[in-house]
């Protein structure tokens, strides 16, 4: 009774944010900042939810999410980018070798296939190591692939180190969003199936796992090669957020600001990276904005406030969660309506005890 | 003796930047000795270094300048461990490493906002930025002083481990933490020395490396760092001489690609070797024994 109860209300729920994002697109002019947020928000609500679940569901402490990405993005717009359009892109490589382009949805779907065949590929090394060994070899993978994608030998499919553009994008903010909100919904039947539990027990105690029957190594590849789809289709989303794409802006950098959104959100909670992707990049694009401009109050002059000041006011908010909140928004629990429900009840009790 | 002539710009440039590697080497191998953590955050502290040096230069002679850098790249080491990884002694490694990366994050975004995104061309240092010749390549000073210098810091470093009673803790914490606590070593008194000498020897391996390379932007620390933790890894985490010659290995490794032609892959070489070496022999050249990491 209680479970059909959430889904029809968690179905109601999605409804209510399509039509709010369909009135806020009929509202808005398209280039508002309002707009931006909600796109780039799905698509890294997508990959954090991927990373969470590699590092918080299955305990694998991977930092090749950038790589994967890439693998992503460049799938994406290596494929759909249109033959007429091809002359132009690839300029330094007499239009390229790839003579055909492949409609949109399977171009991201390609995306997802190609980091998959990637972290298969890495996984067979990589997922032998522990910890943080495991992280920095994913780690100098990501950087492998950056470079191998910049080799002007490879320049005739890849384009060298120049951007690739001209391919299909989106213009309605339901696009990423549906896709996003498919790919986390695998994501979450996974993690219900016997599959996520034998994620959840492998993180919870490796010895003991084996010794239930979980075989290791397959659910430790399945989880990382399942994981690397979504980044790659999450970086195919963000080729088409972007317009165009180069291989040097997927800096270690950007798989640390993942892995800060899934630690905000809390390890292990699926509503908890997507409430973190949208809060994190709320914050650093538009909400701290204003601390970026000089500003006056009467003959006042505050001080430090200009350009990059909104980021060293981000990353201390940052610190202070990851020291001093260390379970993140969420902790390992899930958003839900009982939830809440219960909260707001707890908060009665305790203020009647008070009294 | 032909390939060595023909490489051999390259070939100083390695023991050049191998040494430069080392320096920054050590400070994450004492640190993963003692705390079992990768100090991310240790690659900025190196650029940081580099920016002191460069805002100091503009005011202050070098004589007073350099000792500055010094001591204000100790002063943030020693900050950063009270601040960020202190408070998590008995939290999960994770917690730790993900405070890392967040200190590490805070300082790049740090360092952009005060140089405001702008490259700062490094002062040239009198002695160090001289052009000399060698054989048929003509290099800087800094190239001869580099190897020199790490040599004899390392061997001072080594006589105060291996000789003075801090040393000794030093030694102790790493093989037992707890026991060591037990025993009576105040063991944070052990882990702040640890990041002093650390961010000491990062900070001079700042002055000799950006006496190369002429500017400083805010992401110029994190793939030094990278490296020289690959280092440090390679020669076995943990052991000092290893994290050196690790160093130069990957230091001479990387310059010959680079001579060769494959300047795209000097980066991914390094990453290459460091993913051979956890699966062949995951202890390093010179590791401490069994370890938990395979």
């Amino acid at each position: 009774m209680g479970k059909k109860r959430n889904m029809i209300l968690g179905a109601l729920l999605l409804l209510a944010a399509i039509l709010a994002i369909v009135i806020l697109e009929k509202q808005l002019p398209p280039t508002h900042i309002a707009l931006m947020v909600l796109k780039k928000g799905c698509i890294y609500s997508l990959v954090a939810v991927s990373m969470n679940l590699l590092n918080g569901f299955t305990g694998l402490f991977s930092l090749g999410q950038a790589g994967f990405m890439l693998v992503g993005a460049y799938a994406y717009a290596v494929l759909t980018i249109p033959v007429e359009a091809r002359g132009s892109v690839y300029m330094y490589f007499d239009g390229g070798i790839i003579n055909f382009s492949v409609p949109m949805l399977v171009g991201l779907l390609a995306s997802g296939l190609a980091a998959l065949l990637f972290a298969w590929l890495i996984g067979l090394p990589v997922l032998r190591l522990k910890s943080d060994y495991l992280a920095i070899a994913t780690l100098g993978f990501a950087e492998i692939i950056r470079a191998f994608f910049q080799w002007d030998k490879l320049g005739v499919i890849t384009n060298g180190s120049n951007m690739l553009r001209k391919y299909p994008t989106f213009n309605s903010t339901l696009f990423p969003f549906i896709a996003s909100a498919i790919c986390i919904g695998i994501i979450v039947l996974m993690i219900h199936s016997s599959y996520g539990r034998a994620f959840r027990a492998i993180r919870d105690d490796e010895v003991a796992a084996e010794a239930m029957g979980i075989n290791l190594a397959k659910h430790k590849r399945m989880s990382f090669c399942v994981s690397s789809f979504f980044a790659g289709i999450g970086g195919g989303l963000l080729a088409m957020y972007q317009g165009s794409i180069q291989a040097a802006a997927f800096k270690s950098a950007m798989t640390y600001e993942i892995l800060l959104i899934v630690v905000i959100g809390g390890l292990g909670s699926v509503t908890g990276s997507c409430i973190a992707s949208f809060l994190f990049i709320a914050s650093s694009e538009w909400w701290l904005r204003f601390l970026d401009s000089e500003m006056t109050i009467g003959s006042f002059k505050v001080p430090f406030l200009r350009a990059g000041f909104r980021k060293v006011v981000f990353s201390v908010i940052i610190m202070l969660i990851v020291l001093f909140a260390r379970k993140g928004i969420m902790g390992d629990h899930e958003f839900s309506i009982d939830g809440i429900c219960r909260f707001f009840r707890n908060l009665g009790k305790k203020k009647e005890v008070k009294s | 003796m032909d390939f060595i002539n023909k490489n051999l710009p390259y070939l100083l440039a390695g023991i050049s930047v191998g040494g430069q590697y080392a320096l920054i080497a050590i400070g994450y191998t004492m640190v993963y000795g003692i705390l079992r953590l990768i100090n991310f955050a240790h690659g900025d502290i190196f650029m940081v270094a580099a920016l002191v040096t460069v805002y100091a230069t503009t005011t202050m002679p070098l004589y007073v300048s350099i000792p500055l850098t010094l001591i204000v790249t100790v002063v943030l080491g020693l900050a950063v461990e009270r601040v960020a990884y202190k408070p998590l002694r008995n939290a999960p490694r994770m917690s730790v490493m993900i405070s890392a990366i967040g200190v590490s994050y805070l300082l790049q975004n740090l360092a952009l906002y005060v140089t405001g995104g702008l490259a700062q061309t490094y002062p040239a240092i009198p002695f160090i930025s001289d052009t000399i010749q060698i054989g048929s390549a003509t290099t800087k000073m800094v190239t001869v002083v580099t190897p020199i210098l790490t040599i004899i810091l390392v061997f001072a470093l080594m006589q105060l481990i291996n000789h003075t009673k801090i040393g000794m803790g030093m030694r102790a914490a790493a093989n037992d933490f707890e026991t060591s606590r037990l025993m009576g070593i105040k063991v944070d008194n052990v882990i702040s020395m640890t990041f002093l000498i650390g961010s000491l020897l990062a900070a001079i391996g700042s002055v000799l490396y950006f006496t190369n390379y002429a500017s400083v932007v805010p992401t110029s620390g994190a793939m030094p760092g990278l490296k020289a933790f690959v280092a440090a890894v390679f020669g076995g985490i943990g052991s000092i001489p290893g994290a050196v010659i690790g160093a130069f290995i990957i230091g001479i490794c990387e310059n010959i690609i680079k001579g060769l032609g494959w300047t795209t892959f000097s980066d991914a070489f390094t990453f290459a070797l460091l993913i051979v070496i956890l699966i062949v022999k995951p202890t390093g050249l010179f590791g401490e024994g069994a370890t938990d990491k395979v």
